[in-house]
């Protein structure tokens, strides 16, 4: 079999030709992926755990349909990531968190379910920060991912591991979630496309909760176009969410036509205001292209932009608090040794279990909704929150699109920004705002830095309009956005 | 916005979670810092705004309604299975009440 040299750069089509020419089978390059994985892995560790009896027992199925004549799906035989906060039933489970090191779910996520139904194949479970909180992957509890494209690098965070393993090749495809930016914060720092889509389009249920009014599970790909046909694979409404959302789902691979003239496009004033870097030329050459393809770009504004990491570190935290208040040492595998109390069994599995970031959230979003701040701090987050949401509803009435940078600056090194966390908040800045409107949101690579290093250009339309999301992503991609 | 360390131990203390004497010195800096920064929402009068605590888009109200039928659920055995210490079918935690 080639499939082995391939394997880095396979997309989603070249699988689907590669099985019907009977070039491979589906376990052949299941089997040829998970020891190209295994090897590579150690570099960057993207992946904390591989799962080959799951990944060879869903390419047999794969096959079995193929010898049957059977459609085996638009993912079939396509190798998998998932990111380590969404739980699969048999196969541990750990939120990068030493409470969860030994947790075997009993039950699969919809999205992992809706995956293997149509034809996917999920190698390992991917690194991420302690229950996807941080923006380096710096916070996981079994050791940091390195950026593949320099391994000096942090690959961004949450969803490091999943950036990380389709840049570095080690899947064709991923699963992350993202919050505050963490999926579309790596696939920039990494070079590949991330989509955080319409809140509620996925099912939550399975997520690992950090923040459940802000939580999304998205895609990671090489191209847009295997980042549309993943996303369609697993969104849809699910009985076992009830903010999943019954809107129909395009097929969003079918309405990529290229048909982006005339396509009216924002770019909002505050994003852009100081971004005198590599980063800013680099979006902005990538408006260039859009124009040159018959956009029409237009400033617009977002008047609230400032206030957005306030009111979402505010927000985060206190949901946060209140989901992982669960982890107590009763259920979830990991209890403190010796406690003569349940009191101090509580607070010592607790204080024992949660790495750094994760004590540091669950004590300011317990701060601020404890009593005599839930009005000063939570209520008030709530409604600037609103302001946020407003501005971009406004701004959708004049334009079809927006476009921002992703991060302020390309991927950091590792250990540079460790010691101030509010820096590190501060660098959510541009993608925040889309998880607090809930729209969706995605990015797509726009070039490189001198230095090499990769910088996506951020697209955000109006709730559940992906289809024109992806379309200009997919026509920026091929008039060369990539290229730099 | 400068937070004590009474205060810090205090919030430890709702949150449930143990806190080293280093942990409590950092956090008092760290969440000082960062409320400091979340003071700036006050420059914003948000007295008519309501509060948005859920992503919103044109569904019927009664959308997440559903036939209310039997459906299995994991089972005992299966839900005890991570459990750090079970036992007769229930999860075991030190004990609460002296006889």
């Amino acid at each position: 079999m080639t499939a082995r040299c391939q394997i880095p750069s396979l997309t989603i089509a070249q699988v689907r030709e590669g099985l019907a020419k009977r070039q491979f089978s589906a376990e052949e390059l299941a089997r040829e992926a998970l020891s190209f994985a295994a090897a590579e892995n150690p570099k960057t560790n993207a992946y904390l755990h591989f799962s080959p009896e799951r990944a060879i027992a869903a390419a047999r199925r794969v096959d079995e349909k193929l010898a049957r004549g059977e459609d085996p799906g638009p993912l079939a035989g396509v190798p998998v990531a998932v990111k380590d906060v969404i739980i699969t039933k048999g196969v541990r489970t750990t939120a990068g968190s030493k409470l969860l090191a030994n947790y075997v779910p009993p039950y699969d996520a919809t999205a992992v379910i809706r995956l293997e139904q149509e034809g996917g194949v999920i190698l390992g479970k991917a690194n991420c920060d302690e229950f996807a909180m941080g923006s380096s992957n710096e916070n996981s509890a079994f050791g940091p991912v390195r950026n593949p494209v320099d391994l000096e690098r942090v690959p961004g965070g949450s969803s490091g591991g999943p950036g990380a393993a389709v840049a570095q090749g080690t899947a064709v495809v991923a699963l992350g979630s993202d919050t505050g930016g963490s999926i579309r914060q790596p696939a920039s720092f990494c070079g590949v496309v991330g989509v955080t889509p319409t809140y509620g389009r996925v099912s939550r249920y399975g997520l690992i909760a950090f923040a459940s009014s802000l939580d999304h599970i998205g895609p990671f790909a090489r191209n847009v176009r295997d980042a549309a046909t993943l996303l369609e694979a697993i969104a849809g409404r699910d009985e076992l969410d009830s903010t999943s959302a019954f809107a129909p789902v395009p097929d969003y691979a079918a309405l990529l036509d290229g048909e982006v003239r005339g396509a009216k496009i924002g770019l909002p004033r505050e994003y852009f205001k100081g971004l005198a870097s590599e980063t800013g030329d680099l979006v902005t050459r990538g408006v260039e292209v859009l124009k040159r393809l018959g956009c029409e770009v237009r400033e617009i504004s977002l008047p609230h932009t400032d206030y957005a990491i306030g009111a979402y570190y505010i927000i985060c935290t206190a949901e946060a608090s209140s989901n992982l208040a669960r982890f107590d040492g009763v259920r979830y595998t990991f209890r403190s040794a010796e406690s003569a109390t349940l009191s101090d069994m509580y607070r010592n599995t607790r204080g024992e279990g949660f790495g750094a970031e994760c004590k540091r959230r669950i004590m300011l979003g317990t701060y601020v909704l404890s009593a005599g701040y839930y009005d000063a701090y939570y209520l008030k987050a709530q409604k600037v929150r609103h302001l946020i949401a407003r501005d971009f509803s406004e701004a959708f009435r004049e334009v079809d699109a927006i476009v921002t940078p992703v991060s302020p600056f390309p991927a950091f090194k590792l250990g540079e920004k460790l010691d101030d966390p509010l820096e590190m908040y501060l660098s959510d800045i541009y993608t925040i705002t889309g998880d607090l409107a809930g729209i969706p949101c995605m990015s797509v690579p726009c070039g490189k830095t001198a230095g090499g290093l990769p910088v996506g250009m951020q697209i955000l339309t109006r709730h559940f309009d992906e289809p024109g999301m992806f379309r200009l992503a997919e026509a920026f991609e091929k008039a060369g956005g990539f290229g730099g | 916005m400068i937070l004590s360390e009474a205060e810090v131990r205090y919030v430890a203390d709702l949150a449930n979670l143990r806190l080293t004497e280093d942990e409590v010195h950092r956090m008092a800096a760290d969440l000082g810092e960062v409320l400091t920064h979340m003071e700036k929402l006050n420059e914003l009068d948000t007295s008519a705004v309501e509060p948005m605590a859920q992503v919103l888009y044109e569904a019927e109200e009664t959308a997440t309604w559903r036939e209310d039928r039997e459906r299995a659920g994991l089972g005992s055995a299966t839900a005890l299975e991570n459990a750090p210490l079970a036992g007769a079918g229930f999860f075991k935690v030190p004990k609460v009440i002296e006889r």
